[in-house]
């Protein structure tokens, strides 16, 4: 087939191959180029209230993700003007620890109930996620202001107290 | 009892797959025909016993027995009987046993077809279905046991377990948990077995590869005997994606359909890697060429059908989704790894053997440019993939959690999804083997001019945005190829046979199948791509506080505040629900009933949006806040999205298309038998 092919069309030219080689050289520099610029532009630290806590000054004006555990009685939300706040508690962010402390449920009861857990004013001004509840997780996506209050432009919520299936995100930025 | 049933016999399928595998193995090696049937009979069983199971869970899912830990975990008394039937699929244990199921259907199906021209491959076939479906059925039977009841000991310790512990008590449940209210959605209880069952298909055309490998028969005959499967399994995960997709829209309420969420993504990425590979088996097929590359996309989807299995179920990654802390994790990369590292194995074993019978001759042939559409689907996954495993990436090297959200995916995938599009356009006009500048000019002059009404029609309407304006151009491009292929087709055939139109379109949509179906399918994605271009560049928001009678302003739209009732429901739940009168440039369109409803038993609220849907935009209203009166304010919040329609409508149409492309052939059959009686006469001779 392959000299069939030969001499039927023309030779296959040496600078023929070198041709593609460029072509898909090219796309694949443009995609690695495409993925390293995107990631520079978006890359968010995924932080837990106390690391945020401890990173301070550094952190302000920065878009970091932060986890913490959202204590119900501090949710105050005023539909007027769709300005929502609440505190939440910290809750360790490495999977492992979490699983030692008895699963997500557990650590969230507890992180809520101790007084002693560094805390963090959240404010958000959206509709207010049907999921904000007591010892829900929230993971948001915002900046820390210096007043130390962080200002989320994006709020998810899992409450893994009740349901162990999916629930997607609540509500988006 | 019950419960003991459907344990049982996944215990008995365990034992028997075990045996399927070994026998094949040895049936193989002895070139033995008994041991061979002996396997395809052990592949066979599989399927009865595991329908026993299912059947056994569903008898608990529906007689609501919560001492088993699992149906206690999705259904409650209060839920209809649909629900507590599909909760089958509701958690991580059920769905495995469900995907077994699946996986045993099609494999059995497989085993029963007609072998005779492909005898060697069947006992590999049965290998690689049954090493797969014991990997589940172990993970099922010592891992996440469905079937797993609670018990406890001296009233206080409970205890998870499928056999009583010495000296404790059956725990009895009242109640089960129940199923999340966002979850009870039409989309939302179909489209998880929709997305395994294309999950499950893939693992043929992948069975049928790896067979190959091993028995050395490497033309293209692997491919054309799954090539049937491998639609199917496209088509059903298409339609997974799509549900989702419109759930999320229905559902949560924020106006999206897709976030980039990890689970998401990993539903995506087989899609992405199969389609790459349902594009260039048709290179090997026509050309003999890519033999190498086929054999990498199909092992990479199988691994990736199952690294999507395992995400949508396991807490790895932050995803909002599943959260469910399961110790299955490093049972399923240790799998993935090993079927990995074997397929390639094999793969390099024949290397030598799968040398292409052709070469690229031409930089703009047809074979050139879908290579290209391989490459952008890859770059899409390697995009995807990298997003998912960044923030673990990250955390292993600095020590510090980093992730990428949505604006990433949105700006790496962008210039790609456009450059599929462009390729899209031009592909379908360009000739396999040689295809030059002027060649293809000629083929593409016409369509692209009419294309370029696309753009002008949105410069007339004042949208001034580069971006938007390529991206008009682009699904113009896209759909009046389409048409000009199709189209002129159905004329020339039309013509010559003197048969309508409407027949002319119809018969050739059945003789070439993959082709015309394919045609379809591009104009449904080039559909879609407007619908997502309104959305992602065109949504507009507004919210505001208003009083019976008063009136919120959006664009051209307003909505005015009529009334509200607030009721409870039979099922458990508290309803608001808000009549709101939507004008459009003063004048009264419609109605719609945004509500909230609050579902007593998980303390739960839901929001449900009223939508005003036309092809030309969706007017999309939220009940944020209201008093118990109906004379006082109430708080809203709208969303005008443009062209979303075009993204639901063109799902229709793209999966229309791939029913047509999967559609069994009856010519192709036929021309087989023919084909073989010739054969025969001819040997006969």
């Amino acid at each position: 087939m392959e000299q069939f092919e030969q001499k039927k069309g023309k030779p296959i030219k040496q600078s023929n191959r070198i041709k593609f080689w460029i072509g898909g050289l090219l796309i694949i520099s443009a995609i690695v180029y495409l993925i390293v610029s995107s990631t520079q532009a978006n890359a968010q630290y995924f932080l837990t209230v106390e690391e945020l806590q401890a990173k301070g000054d550094q952190m302000i004006g920065h878009d970091v993700r932060v986890s913490g555990a959202v204590i119900g009685d501090t949710i105050q939300y005023d539909p007027q003007s769709l300005k929502l706040t609440f505190e939440v508690a910290n809750v360790p962010g490495d999977n492992k620890v979490i699983e030692e402390q008895g699963g997500l449920a557990a650590v969230l009861h507890a992180a809520v109930n101790d007084a002693n857990q560094p805390r963090l004013k959240v404010v958000y001004n959206d509709v207010k996620p049907d999921l904000l509840k007591n010892e829900a997780q929230a993971i948001m996506t915002g900046k820390l202001g210096n007043d130390g209050v962080f200002y989320a432009q994006e709020l998810l919520l899992k409450c893994p107290t009740k349901y162990e299936e999916a629930l997607p995100q609540q509500s988006g930025g | 009892m019950i419960a003991n049933i459907g344990y049982g016999a996944l215990c008995i399928t365990l034992v028997i797959a075990v045996y399927g595998i070994v026998a094949a193995i040895y049936g193989s090696q002895r070139k033995s025909p008994y041991w061979v049937d002996s396997a395809r009979n052990a592949m066979l069983l599989t399927f009865p016993l595991l329908t026993l199971s299912v059947i056994a869970l569903e008898i608990l899912l529906v007689n609501g027995n919560y001492e088993l830990d699992y149906v206690a975990s999705v259904t409650s008394k209060s839920m209809p009987l649909y629900l507590k039937i599909t909760a089958l699929w509701g958690g991580q244990a059920g769905s495995l046993v469900f995907w077994t199921w699946v996986m045993s259907a099609f494999a059995s199906a497989v085993t029963l077809r007609n072998w005779e021209r492909d005898r060697e491959f069947l006992p590999w076939v049965i290998v690689v279905a049954l090493v797969t479906l014991t990997f589940f059925l172990g993970l099922i039977i010592f891992v996440e046991n469905p079937f797993a009841r609670v018990w406890v000991f001296g009233g206080s310790v409970i205890v998870k377990s499928m056999f009583p512990p010495a000296g404790a008590a059956l725990f009895f449940q009242e109640d089960g948990r129940g199923l999340n209210p966002l979850l009870r959605h039409p989309g939302m209880i179909i489209h998880p077995p929709m997305l395994y069952i294309g999950f499950v298909a893939f693992v043929i055309p992948y069975a049928f590869a790896i067979a190959a490998l091993i028995t050395g028969r490497t033309d293209d005959r692997w491919i054309r005997i799954t090539r049937r499967w491998t639609l199917v399994a496209w088509l059903f995960l298409s339609l997974g994606l799509l549900l989702g997709g419109r759930w999320a829209y229905d559902v949560l309420g924020w106006g999206g359909y897709w976030g980039w969420d990890p689970v998401e993504i990993s539903a995506l990425m087989p899609w992405l890697t199969g389609t790459a590979f349902l594009h260039s088996v048709m290179i090997q097929e026509k050309r003999g060429m890519l033999k190498h590359w086929n054999m990498v996309l199909i092992i990479l989807t199988y691994d990736l059908v199952i690294f999507g299995t395992f995400l949508t179920r396991s807490g790895v990654l932050s995803s909002v989704h599943a959260f469910a802390q399961s110790s299955i994790g490093p049972l399923f990369f240790g799998f993935i790894g090993l079927t990995f590292v074997v397929s390639l194995s094999l793969l390099l074993n024949r290397w030598n053997e799968l040398k292409s019978e052709a070469h690229l001759t031409s930089l703009l042939s047809r074979e050139a440019l879908f290579l290209l559409n391989n490459l952008l689907f890859l770059g899409i996954l390697v995009v995807s993939f990298w997003g998912v495993i960044f923030p673990l990436l990250s955390e292993l090297i600095t020590g510090q959690k980093v992730t990428v959200g949505p604006p990433f995916y949105q700006r790496a995938t962008a210039p790609l999804f456009a450059g599929l599009l462009l390729l899209m356009g031009i592909a379908p006009l360009s000739a396999w083997r040689h295809s030059t500048v002027q060649t293809l000019g000629k083929a593409l002059w016409k369509p692209t001019i009419v294309s370029l009404f696309g753009p002008l029609i949105a410069a007339v309407f004042g949208i001034h945005y580069w971006a938007a304006l390529l991206g008009f151009w682009l699904v113009a491009f896209v759909a009046s190829v389409t048409f000009y292929e199709y189209g002129r087709a159905v004329i020339a055939r039309s013509h010559s046979r003197s048969e309508p139109i409407w027949r002319a379109f119809w018969e050739l949509a059945g003789r070439n199948r993959r082709r015309y179906g394919g045609y379809i399918i591009h104009l449904g994605v080039a559909m879609m791509g407007l619908g997502i271009i309104g959305v992602e560049m065109f949504q507009t928001e507004t919210q505001g506080t208003i009083g019976p009678g008063q009136e919120l302003k959006l664009g051209h739209y307003s909505i005015s505040y009529d009334s509200i009732a607030i009721f409870d429901t039979s099922d458990g739940r508290n309803v608001a629900r808000a009549v709101v009168n939507i004008y459009k440039d003063g004048h009264l369109v419609g109605e719609v009933y945004p509500r909230r409803d609050y579902y007593y038993e998980s303390q739960q609220p839901m929001t449900i949006p009223g939508v005003r849907s036309t092809m030309e935009d969706d007017l999309y209203v939220i009940l944020v806040d209201w008093k118990p009166v109906s004379t006082s304010m109430a708080t809203f919040k709208i969303y005008h999205n443009p062209l979303v329609n075009w993204l639901w409508l063109g799902g229709l149409v793209f999966i229309l298309g791939a029913l047509v492309a999967a559609w069994p052939d009856r010519d192709e059959q036929t021309v087989r038998v023919k084909k073989k009686k010739e054969s025969l006469v001819r040997s006969n001779a």
